[in-house]
């Protein structure tokens, strides 16, 4: 029989290699097998990292990994087709040790975090597709990998095989998406040289700026589009539900082309030369969609387990987070020799005791909401763009009235019974 | 029987970019790969390998520490093990300079266990030269043979083999005497997709590095840049062909077209 290992894990990206890093560092002998050419050469995010729970799994990491640029602002966007209502908060505190978090491009991202576990004794292996699980008895005993001589076993399986987890299908851990609970996102990088993006976003130096655009950005779908700096590139993108890009007939590269064409975007990225086009989807069925994330001898992490927060682009914290907690989860079964899905299920319990779940928790209707009642994404954004015009144009008529008029063109356009009702619902979803 | 591949890690020339200022390569904006003509060099070794039903396989490169990672690529394919000979020395090294580091690697090589084959790429894909294993050969004083496309009747009692050998307007059928120095072109084989206990092992291996102190007899007026009669006198980037014209219209309007294109070009026309 061929090698037998302490933990398998099942992709590089940043809940695999969180994983696999810290069962290393405990001394556990760690298989982790990746299907790109290198870990980060197929994984995709918009490109913004936190800080905290990188720094849980590697102390002090911004000092030798690659980063492109702290982010010291956060705007928000509230975009029409002409106009846009903006809010948003700088501060150079983000800007100095420890930082709040940076923008990444993922390739040499996760490329120096997967080099970090081979430090620690992690065995990886590059190029190679993980096809199945092997099972005994309804145990997951190891995987089979698309190479001749390809099955390796281990105690403990853990699938961070992404989004679209086969595997986890495979065991009828997940379903097949629903189109509501999944976004498709797409995104470009774009080659702009550094003092272009100071000039542009208002930086200095290596500060970093995020913007997240709701509204027109998506033709007023649920969903959102962001602008991120990097040294000297932005990422720019904009993810919809499938749901409302089948109902919309929205294809994804139009709503790109839509974007960077805005007049409200198109004077950001002037002149860049488009680098790359990358695609993803992402879990966006919030705490609803979490399957079952731990099994006899398997453990599910990351967005297999579909940790993401969309309201607050979170996902590759949620992903480190889960890692570390299956780790420890591991580390812990090891000492018993007991990796039953009783034992494993400690990980369950750590990650529904976590900030993962119970955000989740806190949003869980959040989406529904709004995909359900559009009329958040599509008459409100436009309605705030039209009261903020009204209101800041000088005209000589004073403010009070303007105030007046402002309230009273929005009730009649939707009535008061119902924007109360609206306010509500949007306060209930997100409170 | 024992056979070396001679290894290198070159920029992937696929997606390099060139800087136009120093019309040198960017290596920055291309990862580092095995020169594709040395996988097939590795791939014939373990074929042959396979074939004899015994025998070692050990990989050589020249290189900076990171250049171990062909060595493990190496591993992959199936060699055995893997030599590295790292050192300041040999930074700057054209053909020459290399030939003899190698050639000096290889003697230590051969102290050890003899080597019976030695296997090269055709060239690397970032200098196009092919003059490293043809240098090897000469060096140490044993033949080579070069673009070779099928290694056959591997005779051991009589240390020769049957190579073919590609030329310009066909093929050569060449009994060589073993030991030998062979260069490969791609179509000698396919590369396999390595194993799963390949794989493990080559995450696993850990090269073996000299540095120059390592080798013995060595002049080192013939290392590095020192040892490099090479000058690179003009270096440019070829324009990009412009795309060429299109005729429009029905048959007969693009013959007219054509017609009178040809007939403006006076110098396609011998002078009468």
């Amino acid at each position: 029989m061929s090698e037998k290992f302490d933990v398998i894990v099942v992709g590089a990206g940043p809940a695999g290699t969180s994983c696999a890093y810290t069962c290393a560092k405990n001394g556990l002998k760690v298989l982790q097998i990746e299907r790109g050419e290198y870990p980060g050469s197929k994984n995709v995010m918009g490109g913004v990292l936190y800080r905290k729970q990188m720094e849980e799994i590697i102390p002090e990491f911004w000092k030798e990994a690659p980063l492109e640029r702290p982010v010291i602002e956060q705007r928000f966007w509230m975009m029409d087709k002409e106009s846009s209502v903006s809010f948003g908060y700088k501060g150079l505190e983000w800007g100095k040790e420890p930082y709040n978090n940076f923008t990444v491009l993922r390739a040499p991202f996760d490329q120096w975090f997967a080099k970090k576990g081979v430090e620690q004794g992690v065995l990886l292996i590059n190029e190679t597709v993980v096809l199945e699980c092997l099972t005994e008895n309804g145990k997951v005993v190891g995987v089979r990998t698309d190479r001749p001589g390809g099955d390796v076993y281990a105690d403990v399986v853990v699938l961070a095989d992404g989004v679209n987890s086969l595997l986890a299908k495979q065991l009828g851990y997940h379903k097949e998406f629903r189109p509501d609970e999944v976004a498709l996102t797409v995104m470009e990088v774009i080659n702009l040289s550094k003092d272009k993006i100071n000039d542009r976003f208002n930086l200095e130096d290596n500060q970093g700026c995020t913007i997240e655009i709701f509204g027109d950005s998506t033709k007023g779908n649920l969903g959102t589009a962001f602008i991120y700096t990097n040294k000297e590139s932005v990422n720019i993108g904009v993810g919809t539900t499938l749901s409302s890009m089948i109902k919309a007939k929205l294809k994804p590269y139009d709503l790109l082309d839509y974007l960077k064409t805005h007049p409200m975007v198109r004077p950001l990225i002037e002149g860049g030369e488009s680098a790359e086009y990358l695609a993803h989807l992402i879990p966006e069925g919030g705490y609803h969609s979490v399957p079952k994330v731990a099994g006899d001898g398997v453990l599910l992490v990351g967005d297999a387990a579909q940790l993401v927060n969309a309201i607050h682009r979170e996902g590759s914290n949620m992903a480190m987070a889960s890692g570390k907690m299956a780790a420890e989860t591991i580390i812990e079964a090891n000492k018993r020799d007991d990796f039953s899905e009783a034992s494993l299920n400690q990980y369950r319990e750590k990650l529904y005791q976590s900030f993962i779940i119970k955000d989740l928790e806190k949003y869980k209707d959040a989406a529904h909401t709004f995909e359900h009642y559009p009329q958040y994404f599509k008459e409100y954004v436009p309605m705030m763009n039209r009261a903020a015009s009204k209101f800041f144009t000088v005209d000589g008529t004073p403010k009070r009235d303007k105030q007046k008029e402002i309230m009273k063109s929005i009730t009649s356009e939707r009535g008061t019974i119902r924007v109360l009702q609206d306010m509500y619902r949007a306060w209930k979803a997100v409170k | 029987m024992h056979i070396v591949v001679c290894v290198k890690q070159v920029p992937d020339t696929k997606i390099i970019k060139i800087n136009p200022k120093t019309n040198t390569l960017d290596r920055r904006s291309a990862p580092a790969i095995l020169n594709p003509y040395d996988a097939h060099a590795v791939q014939e070794a373990v074929k042959i390998k396979k074939m004899l039903g015994k025998g070692i396989i050990s990989v050589l490169s020249m290189g900076p520490p990171q250049a171990t990672a062909v060595i493990k690529k190496s591993i992959e394919i199936g060699a055995d093990r893997g030599f590295l000979i790292s050192d300041r020395a040999f930074a700057g090294a054209d053909t020459l300079a290399t030939s003899y580091a190698l050639s000096k690697a290889l003697e230590r090589i051969s102290k050890e266990n003899p080597v019976d084959l030695i296997i090269c790429g055709k060239h690397a894909i970032d200098g196009d030269t092919g003059q490293v294993g043809p240098g090897i050969a000469r060096r140490l004083d044993i033949p080579p043979v070069t673009n070779v496309i099928e290694v056959s009747e591997l005779n051991e009692s009589e240390s020769t083999v049957l190579l073919k050998r590609k030329i310009t307007s066909g093929y050569e059928l060449i009994q060589a005497q073993v030991p030998c120095l062979l260069t490969v072109e791609k179509e000698i084989n396919s590369i396999e997709y390595s194993p799963m206990p390949n794989m493990i092992k080559a995450a696993r291996y850990e090269p073996v590095i000299w540095s120059v102190n390592d080798l013995e007899d060595v002049d080192r007026t013939q290392l590095g840049l020192k040892g490099s009669p090479t000058i690179v006198g003009k270096m440019f980037t070829p324009p990009k062909p412009e795309g060429g014209k299109r005729l429009e219209g029905n048959a007969d309007e693009q013959v007219k077209q054509l017609m009178e294109l040809l007939s403006d070009k006076k110098e396609l026309f011998a002078p009468q």
